[in-house]
């Protein structure tokens, strides 16, 4: 267990600022992100989201500012951190099964064969394989799966390690309706049980609507954080893009309305889903 | 032909020493392309291998007219050329190109190497084909040699190497150096691809390097198993294709090609029966 210490945000930026030359994709960033907080990252194509990720997993460094994982400063390999990324087809070829994608998520990262924690190791990976209900198709090569099969394994993959963050690249995209809730569900309970941070990058907020403590939209160099009601309003967007935008509630969703295309959300699809809820 | 089936033979020429020799640097060289096969597979670098083992003989001929050793210059010239490779992005979309690109260069080298040089033209052609027998001390100290090395450093690096050849971009976020390994791992084959090209040739040295571990990857998706196998069919590859050869005199390399793609060719077959039983639909 990594547990953050008491008082110790998950994630902490301050004053945080990443530029590509003359281009300022955000600056003067400010987030305390505290153990078992759900953050959903949201805003246009090239607002630097992925970016964000980036310099939390250490693979980029920031312009000016600070940035802590657990206290800490990022690491390549952090230990503390679970990393989900988008769904992409794997290699139908790729002599892999399940299980040895949820294993290399607990010690692939570790030099030499691991012949001595062979026992702790089967039982972690089973555990986690049962967690989102993989363990009946864990045998079968990774690549002759679902897509959404392929999702679940990426979340237990990314849970084994126990980590106290947890950062998700779009880990719905290209995943049908009952597949995104199984997923996002999977995160969320992972999140009230062992108070991992979730940091979740997404252009769709609907799905994860529900589960969000706190939103942080960049757009263009601006951004705001706060509880989706406060962020995702017209006043708020509106001020954010810099031209006049609608954000209209519909049976507990929310759809944006006035933008041009790259930062139009295509939620109409989930209307039944949220009926439900 | 009829040679083949005349086990009289076969059994004397097991007796002796230069063709026990010539055993033993097969077992070690199917050990090899086993244990890093099954990962060549997964990280596509066939082609890339192919290229390994034509520079590796641009490397011999530039030994042969230089008067060194031919072994050590086709070392040198397939680490060079695995280090080139290895730096190559292999997500990116010329990488295939530019392996093509690099590979007939340093073949065209090659051959005007070899003409040049005006030896016994036997050494131009084992370059090609193989030359398993004749094989003196030093020559297999030095494969035994480098077998140890790349198969140590294959079981110091294996997790994290199979990390970032099955899953690179999850690998880098929980920081495997995943650049690095490649170019660590090229250098491994390469070393392997040079020791294969004494033995099989640099024309056929794809069939252990490759086709053994093709022929396991199809019929387990478990690497430990997949492993073993390669190992497996790679030693009867190599091991086989020099008994065979022993009796009708034939070039070592006929069988060993012969053997594992017959291998690869029923692996196939069990895939393709298993996958319509699995799923009917």
């Amino acid at each position: 267990m990594t547990q953050a210490v008491n008082g110790t945000p998950a994630v902490s930026l301050s004053g945080a600022r990443l530029s590509y030359g003359d281009r300022v994709l955000w600056d003067g960033l400010d987030l305390d992100v505290q153990p078992g907080e759900f953050i959903a990252v949201l805003g246009p194509n090239g607002s630097g989201k992925t970016s964000l990720m980036r310099v939390l997993l250490g693979q980029q460094k920031l312009s000016a500012g600070t940035v802590r994982i657990g206290g800490a400063a990022p690491g390549k390999g952090n230990r503390r951190i679970g990393y989900i990324p988008q769904q992409r087809a794997l290699d139908p070829t790729i002599a892999v099964r399940g299980r040895d994608l949820v294993g290399l998520g607990y010690d692939g990262h570790r030099w030499g064969l691991g012949i001595g924690g062979m026992r702790e190791r089967r039982q972690r990976v089973a555990t986690a394989l049962e967690a989102v209900g993989a363990t009946h198709y864990a045998d079968r090569p990774v690549g002759l799966l679902s897509g959404g099969e392929q999702q679940r394994l990426r979340v237990a993959q990314a849970l084994v390690g126990d980590p106290s963050v947890l950062l998700c690249d779009e880990p719905l995209l290209s995943l049908d309706l009952a597949h995104q809730r199984a997923v996002s569900g999977l995160i969320d309970a992972h999140r009230r049980e062992s108070g991992s941070a979730v940091l979740f990058v997404t252009h769709e907020i609907n799905p994860v609507l529900p589960l969000v403590d706190r939103v942080l939209y960049l757009v263009d160099g601006r951004f705001r954080i706060g509880p989706p009601e406060r962020v995702m309003t017209s006043e708020t967007l509106s001020e954010l893009y810099g031209t006049d935008i609608a954000v209209v509630r519909v049976r507990g969703q929310i759809h944006i309305v006035g933008t041009h295309s790259d930062l139009c959300e295509d939620g109409a699809h989930h209307t039944e889903e949220l009926v439900e809820r | 032909m009829d040679k083949l089936f005349d086990f009289e033979l076969t059994g004397q020429l097991l007796g002796l020493p230069f063709v026990l020799t010539a055993l033993v640097v097969a077992a070690v060289l199917g050990l090899l392309a086993g244990v890093l096969g099954p990962l060549i597979v997964s990280r596509n670098m066939a082609f890339s291998v192919h290229g390994t083992a034509e520079l590796a003989l641009t490397g011999g001929a530039a030994a042969l007219l230089l008067g060194w050793d031919i072994g050590n210059g086709a070392l040198a010239g397939a680490i060079v050329a695995a280090l080139v490779l290895g730096l190559l992005s292999r997500r990116s979309s010329d990488y295939d190109s530019v392996i093509g690109v690099v590979l007939a260069f340093g073949l065209g080298l090659g051959v005007l190497m070899l003409w040049l040089y005006k030896g016994r033209s036997s050494n131009k052609f084992g370059l090609l084909t193989g030359q398993i027998v004749g094989q003196d001390f030093a020559s297999v100290a030095l494969l035994s040699g480098c077998a140890i090395v790349v198969i140590g450093l294959l079981a110091a690096l294996y997790r994290p190497l199979l990390f970032a050849s099955v899953d690179p971009e999850v690998a880098k976020a929980r920081g495997v150096p995943v650049t690095a390994l490649a170019v660590v791992f090229a250098v491994m084959v390469g070393a392997a691809t040079a020791l294969g090209v004494r033995t099989v040739g640099s024309l056929l040295v794809l069939s252990l390097m490759v086709t053994p571990a093709a022929a396991a990857c199809r019929i387990t998706a478990s690497p430990l198993k997949a492993t073993l196998l390669a190992v497996l069919f790679a030693e009867v590859s190599a091991v086989g294709g020099i008994i065979l050869s022993l009796a009708p005199g034939t070039p070592v390399s006929a069988f060993v090609t012969a053997i594992s793609f017959l291998i690869y060719l029923i692996c196939w077959v069990v895939s393709r029966v298993r996958r319509t039983r699995v799923s009917p639909a």
